[in-house]
């Protein structure tokens, strides 16, 4: 298997505070890779060195052998890297079709296109492909309403759709299932899997160890900033090293 | 009501064209049925719809949008000076012209979003309005303003005051006097600027229908909902913005040049800050990223600023005579603050009401009226926003 995203000590300070510390890591194609840590370890941080937030201080990343960091977000974006975020970053005002329609059409027409007389409507084939996402999240039947409307939980379902129908290579996903009940998490589980198929490598960073093990294929532990551990689900179950960084001790 | 259904589009098309072209009589019951004040609810029409396509689509607040409606102005007198009275190459010199200035202006100002970019327009603008008091006075003939001259008949020496009109004489067109607008023989005055303006209203009111269904005004509205969201699904807004800044300065440029056309006379005072301030009032009163609000606010304002600002103090007293006097002299005293030179201070508490109680605008008001009457028959259950 091939590397899709190569991160080569990465550096990254606020101030003072040193949030990301020599991070390394490999991405292989087509793996789902959890990455896990206490709060404040400094995941979040590391995504937005990825799709263009934030730039590190020293290191580099490369994305199918491309050098990524200095890039603006949306040309990172259309290199094939999509993001669900921590908290949800949709279109409030818009409808939830539009929300969709979106990264569609920046997906067919690039980062800019004067298309200013051509009818949305007209759009057919993209429109039902979006009619197509939003049902295979569930949201279907709430199409025409504002998403500023949705719970929570439907709104990372809205945002997992807008990246879906982009078909991304990559696909970062920042606690998917944070505020969702359990039957939502599950739902969200087995969408993913089903996503799975289709050959998107994902990075997954995620606090609840459920959907962490029903998902990823390889697990790195991020304490204070630097991975600590890195394995398959069973390597990192039996570590102690992570245990004891992430659990305080207690069992996985 | 009028969601992006092309039939339905078309329909309401129809409908605003019709009112639109019978507004000398639709409207003449209260009192407005004569040119020179409904071709001013044309023109500011044109410069709100256009406005509304950068602020009301984008949430971009620009200050400085009267800069382009003088250069507009300009530019079509320039036209009428140097080439012809047909008002087709001034209207047409004066949309490229304002097009290119909104174009640089855009460029630097939208570096910058929020305040600081309404800081950066209102700038350039006021820039502009000095500028052409000052080192511009060439171009402008600064406080007198530029006006259309005799042709000159010997050599010229001074285009300011010594037309030329190329075009025109080339053709053969006699002059007596000083020429008024012309389209193919056909002076443009009275009802027939009137209709100019209606027309190219009606024309500037489809293209902006047309961007606000296209992909291009979804990408607008979705700058304004969530612009960090959209970068980083692979969109670059700044050209987005820069386009929707330069079709809004072309727009102020037409409005500029039918304001020439219909009174050929151009004057600084017109890119001052308060002109700006102005079509930003009637985008919000009338509604903002609606379709129908900016021209219903600069109606609105249009009519009532005819009105108040014709009312003084002897009408009062006329109106309150029957009142006893010093009852009288104080009512009086206290209403013509808001009447005549001081109509601006009505507009302000129009204003005011508008922003608290009615954010969405007049649109907002009719659509809840609306509402009202057809909540019995129908549960609205919020799905559908009105966009017209
Ligand atoms: N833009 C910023 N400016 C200053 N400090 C920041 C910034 N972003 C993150 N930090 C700090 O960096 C550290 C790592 O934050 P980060 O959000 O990456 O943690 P996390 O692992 O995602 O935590 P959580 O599980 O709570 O989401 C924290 O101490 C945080 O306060
Ligand atoms: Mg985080």
């Amino acid at each position: 298997m091939a590397a899709i995203l190569q991160i080569t000590d990465v550096n990254k300070s606020f101030g003072g505070l040193r949030a990301l510390w020599d991070v390394n890591l490999t991405v292989e194609e087509g793996t789902v890779h959890a990455i896990i840590g206490p709060n404040g370890a400094g995941k979040s941080t590391l995504l937005n060195c990825l799709v263009g937030r934030l730039k590190p201080d020293t290191g580099s990343v490369t994305f199918e052998g491309r050098p990524i960091i200095g890039l603006p977000p949306h040309r990172i974006n259309q290199l094939g890297i999509a993001r669900v975020f921590q908290t949800p970053e949709i279109f409030e005002d818009l409808t939830l079709l539009d929300n969709v329609l979106i990264p569609a059409m920046a997906k067919e027409d690039g980062a800019f296109r004067l298309n200013a007389w051509q009818r949305v409507t007209r759009r057919r084939a993209l429109i039902e492909e979006a009619e197509h996402i939003l049902e295979d999240v569930g949201l279907a039947d709430q199409r025409h309403r504002i998403a500023a409307a949705l719970s929570r939980g439907d709104k990372r379902r809205l945002e997992l759709a807008m990246c879906l129908i982009q078909k991304p290579k990559l696909l970062l996903l920042d606690e998917p299932t944070a505020g969702m009940s359990r039957a939502d998490t599950n739902n969200t589980i087995e969408l993913l899997k089903k996503i799975g198929e289709k050959g998107i490598t994902k990075i997954i960073i995620e606090h609840d160890m459920h959907v962490v093990f029903s998902l990823a294929h390889r697990i790195s532990v991020l304490a204070r900033g630097t991975f600590i551990a890195d394995g398959t689900p069973d390597e990192i179950k039996g570590d102690p090293k992570v245990q004891e960084a992430y659990l305080g001790g207690a069992h996985l | 009501m009028f969601k992006r259904n092309a039939r339905q589009d078309l329909i309401f098309f129809l409908v605003f064209s019709a009112f639109v072209l019978s507004m000398p009589v639709l409207l003449a019951p209260i009192g407005a049925g004569y040119p020179d004040l409904l071709q001013k609810f044309a023109i500011y029409g044109l410069f709100a719809i256009g406005f509304n396509i950068l602020f009301g689509l984008t949430g971009y607040l620009s200050f400085g949008h009267a800069a382009f409606l003088g250069v507009g102005s300009y530019a079509a007198v320039w036209m009428f000076k140097l080439l012809t009275m047909n008002v087709i190459p001034a209207i047409v010199f004066a949309v490229i012209i304002s097009g290119l200035f909104a174009l640089a202006i855009g460029y630097v100002s939208l570096k910058r979003s929020g305040i600081y970019f309404s800081i950066l327009t209102l700038a350039f603008a006021e820039m502009s309005y000095k500028l052409a008091y000052s080192v511009l006075t060439p171009l402008t003939n600064g406080e007198t303003g530029l006006q259309v001259k005799l042709r000159a008949s010997g050599p010229v020496t001074d285009l300011i005051n010594q037309d030329v009109r190329v075009l025109d004489a080339a053709m053969g067109i006699e002059e007596n006097g000083i020429p008024a607008p012309s389209l193919f023989g056909l002076e443009i005055t009275g009802w027939q600027a009137f209709y100019l303006c209606a027309v190219m209203l009606i024309a500037g009111f489809y293209i902006a229908m047309r961007i606000n269904r296209s992909s291009f005004g979804m990408m607008l509205r979705a700058i304004k909902s969530n612009q960090n969201r959209l970068n980083y699904t692979g969109v670059y807004p700044r050209p987005y913005l820069l386009a929707a800044f330069t079709i809004s300065g072309m727009y102020a440029g037409l409005a500029g040049a039918l304001l020439a056309v219909t009174d050929p006379l151009a004057g600084a005072e017109r890119m001052q800050w308060t002109a700006s301030g102005e079509v930003v009032l009637m985008t919000i009163l009338g509604g903002a990223g609606t379709l129908l609000g900016p021209f219903l606010g600069a109606a609105v304002i249009k009519y009532f600023e005819n009105i108040f600002s014709a009312i003084n103090e002897n009408s009062l007293h006329a109106v309150l005579s029957f009142l006893p006097d010093p009852v009288e002299n104080a009512l009086v005293s206290v209403l013509s603050m808001f009447v005549g030179e001081g109509w601006h201070l009505t507009l302000g508490l129009l204003f005011m009401l508008i922003v608290i109680f009615l954010p969405g605008g007049l649109i907002e008001g009719f659509n809840r009226l609306i509402g009202l009457f057809t909540r019995s028959r129908k549960q609205t259950t919020g799905e559908n926003r009105e966009e017209a």
